[in-house]
């Protein structure tokens, strides 16, 4: 992607002339928001089950290594192939070999957050094999030749009008109709039909359990369900960090993890994978694959600090709650994850130089941090990431990007001046006098009063008010 | 890289990329060792508890708020129960798992005027067409249902299919009563899980249902269209 096309402060800027979609966002979050509320009314649950979850995630990031290795283990027992990939290329190159393997023209896929992270459905495009999205909002999105704008519900830019106007304009069969079950109806038709026809089945993970070699995966529409069932071919693909100990810790994440994110207690269906179709049986896959990648995680494993970012469990609940996010929405972040997880894992994923803007949308209002049901210190990590774009030496890829001269020389000149009672004496004397004289469009001073009024000093400095009152400098 | 040399060296690159990989994160967590994670207290969900009496009426009104339907039953009369509720909805054909034992029941206490019972006994591979395009209802077993979500617990075998509670329109659950958990981290537990998955175990709360159209609810999108449990008392 070319750096002009990574803009984050343009895209929100152009999201935020759109009336139709800050309503549609509102109206989204907005409900989104009370339901989850609804769910965790006990607040004394929510403190013990939120605990249990964060306790669960981090004992598993604390053995991650020995943990992919045992689930490696019994994953192959069962008789799931595991495959590593340390890139998305590898990734890709990793799926199209195990499609062309299967002879595969047609694969069917159900909602996965790491293969936008692979631009995997382009990649095998490219290689002329159709895959299909085939969640609703997915499926919507895929049609309208763009991408999810948010993590659990990817068309939710979009209105029942706007999702009508494209079903007629790219299904031949659809009808003139703006009724949602009609609508849904259609999409079950055509995809049914996909479902039956397909050499392969795609799918993400939302937990993998290292002690017994089971894939978890969470939906409501039954989609994940065909894809890793009626196809020959399962390939199922998670980021390294999806992994727990032990079956038990699976509970305490789903009991978190639909209730977060769409305020359900639970999704209509929970599927857990052990495996591919055994002796005797009569359907379900007879191959199943595991692609672990890689992209950037174990660079932010490597960070004491940072590391805290690999918890997420992608309940979406921080977007939800985000009010940069409820204002822009999705899109504005050009990344497969926006909102608060987006801008803390997107940079370090991709490189402070790339994305280096995103830390900045934020207002750290730390809404993020409360909702977040493993606790990720989202705030402190933002803090971190900020202070790494424009110092050199730190542990994220591109640290130091963003370092300007004339900004260091700012701060330089202002510790100084701090550090003089004299130079102190004689620059607030000048902002008291001059400040206000001075043009909006100086550098520096252009970036804040671009959104912001400028700041107007007073004519008398706190010190000379104090002293007035016969308050003694201490 | 170029794609048509990565496709070729894919499957010898995962070997390496597995070393590299698990390289980076053992040398990460020695440089910078994890801090001992604080234990995991499950108590929260071992309190989760509901009197016997209870427990059956949450399960039922949180499944019913996600429209799913229950029928009353006895051991002795179930079959025909579902054979009333199926002609009643005009279902013409019902598939079902005839060597389990509730198929065997089921086929014993068929009227032989009710829908067509059509065994799931091959390969789906030799009827997925059938299956796909011309099956109105499916019946399982359940392994019993959750308390705390009102979910039903499902463990697909070599004589249970897992397509039987997916494809055809309507799914239809028995659920034994006296087979009921507080929660999934209890069912697990109690039936000790850990010591031997199946190919597929499932929890089921509901029809298959979708909100992503505008945030408005919309019931059958890929799966059942109905889930309708038999309690058998
Ligand atoms: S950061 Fe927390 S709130 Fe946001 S998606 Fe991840 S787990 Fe959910």
């Amino acid at each position: 992607m070319a750096d002009a096309a990574v803009d984050f402060a343009a895209a929100s800027t152009e999201a935020l002339q759109d009336r139709q979609l800050r309503t549609n966002f509102r109206r989204a979050m907005d409900g989104l928001m009370s339901k989850r509320a609804v769910q965790f009314a006990d607040q004394a649950e929510w403190h013990a089950m939120r605990a249990l979850g964060a306790s669960v995630r981090l004992r598993a990031l604390a053995k991650l290594p020995e943990l992919l290795e045992r689930l490696e283990e019994t994953c192959t027992r069962n008789g799931i192939r595991v495959h590593w990939a340390a890139t998305t290329d590898e990734a890709n190159a990793i799926i199209l070999s195990i499609m062309r393997g299967a002879d595969a023209r047609l694969a069917v896929k159900g909602k996965s957050m790491v293969t936008e992270e692979m631009h995997l459905n382009a990649f095998l495009e490219r290689h002329g094999i159709e895959i299909l999205e085939s969640d609703l909002g997915e499926y919507i999105v895929q049609l309208d030749e763009s991408t999810p704008s948010h993590i659990i519900m990817p068309a939710i830019h979009m209105n029942t009008r706007q999702i009508a106007r494209l079903f007629r304009r790219k299904i031949k069969e659809a009808e003139d109709t703006e009724d949602v079950a009609r609508l849904t109806d259609l999409a079950r038709r055509v995809l049914r039909r996909k479902f039956a026809a397909a050499e392969v089945g795609l799918s993400g993970v939302n937990v993998a359990v290292a002690e017994t070699g089971t894939l978890c995966l969470v939906e409501n529409e039954g989609n994940g369900r065909m894809c890793t069932t009626v196809p020959p071919v399962h390939i199922a693909v998670m980021g390294l960090e999806k992994v727990v100990e032990t079956l038990e810790d699976v509970p305490p994440i789903l009991s978190l993890l639909p209730r977060s994110a769409t305020g359900q207690p639970i999704t209509t269906y929970v599927n857990m994978i052990s495996g591919p179709r055994r002796p005797g049986e009569k359907d379900g896959p007879r191959e199943v694959h595991l692609v672990i990648l890689d992209n950037g995680r174990s660079g932010v494993y490597a960070d004491g600090e940072l590391r805290d970012t690999l918890r997420c469990i992608r309940c979406g609940a921080c977007m939800n709650h985000c009010p940069v996010y409820t204002r822009v929405g999705g899109h504005a972040y050009q990344a497969p994850y926006p909102g608060p997880i987006g801008k803390i894992l997107v940079p370090q994923m991709e490189g402070l130089e790339k994305r280096g803007e995103l830390p900045h949308a934020c207002t750290m209002c730390n809404a993020c941090v409360e909702i977040c049901p493993v606790k990720i210190p989202i705030v402190g990590i933002l803090g971190r990431l900020r202070s790494e774009a424009v110092h050199a030496g730190g542990s994220v890829k591109g640290a130091g990007s963003h370092a300007s001269r004339a900004e260091a020389l700012v701060w330089k000149g202002w510790a100084a001046t701090f550090a003089s009672p004299a130079a102190y004496k004689v620059a607030t004397l000048a902002m008291a006098t001059l400040g206000n004289a001075a043009p909006s469009a100086l550098p520096l001073l252009k970036e804040w009063t671009s959104a912001r009024v400028k700041p107007r000093f007073a004519p008398e400095s706190l010190h000379r008010l104090a002293a007035k009152k016969g308050i003694p400098d201490a | 890289m170029p794609e048509t040399t990565a496709t070729t060296a894919a499957p010898s690159a995962t070997g390496t990329a597995r070393a590299a990989i698990l390289g980076r994160l053992r040398a990460g967590r020695d440089a910078h060792p994890v801090a001992p994670p604080p234990p995991c207290d499950f108590t929260v969900l071992a309190e989760k508890r509901w009197d016997p009496a209870e427990r059956l009426d949450r399960i039922r009104r949180l499944m019913e708020a996600v429209h799913t339907e229950f029928l009353e039953a006895t051991e002795a009369d179930w079959p025909a129960a579902v054979g009333r509720f199926l002609a009643a909805e005009g279902a013409r054909t019902l598939l079902y798992a005839p060597a389990t034992g509730a198929g065997a029941t089921l086929a014993a206490g068929w009227d032989a005027g009710g829908p067509e019972l059509v065994p799931y006994d091959a390969e789906v591979e030799t009827f997925k067409e059938r299956l796909f395009e011309g099956i109105d209802a499916g019946l399982t077993d359940t392994l019993g249902a959750i308390a705390d979500t009102g979910s039903l617990i499902l463990w697909p075998s070599a004589e249970e299919p897992r397509l039987l509670s997916l494809v055809p329109h309507i799914h239809v659950a028995l659920l034994r009563v006296d087979r009921l958990y507080d929660t999934f981290w209890q069912a697990m537990r109690d039936n000790r899980w850990a010591e031997g998955m199946p190919t597929n175990a499932l929890l089921i709360s509901g029809p298959s249902k979708t909100a992503d159209i505008e945030q408005t609810l919309a019931y059958g999108v890929h799966g059942p269209k109905r889930l309708v449990v038999v309690l058998v008392r």
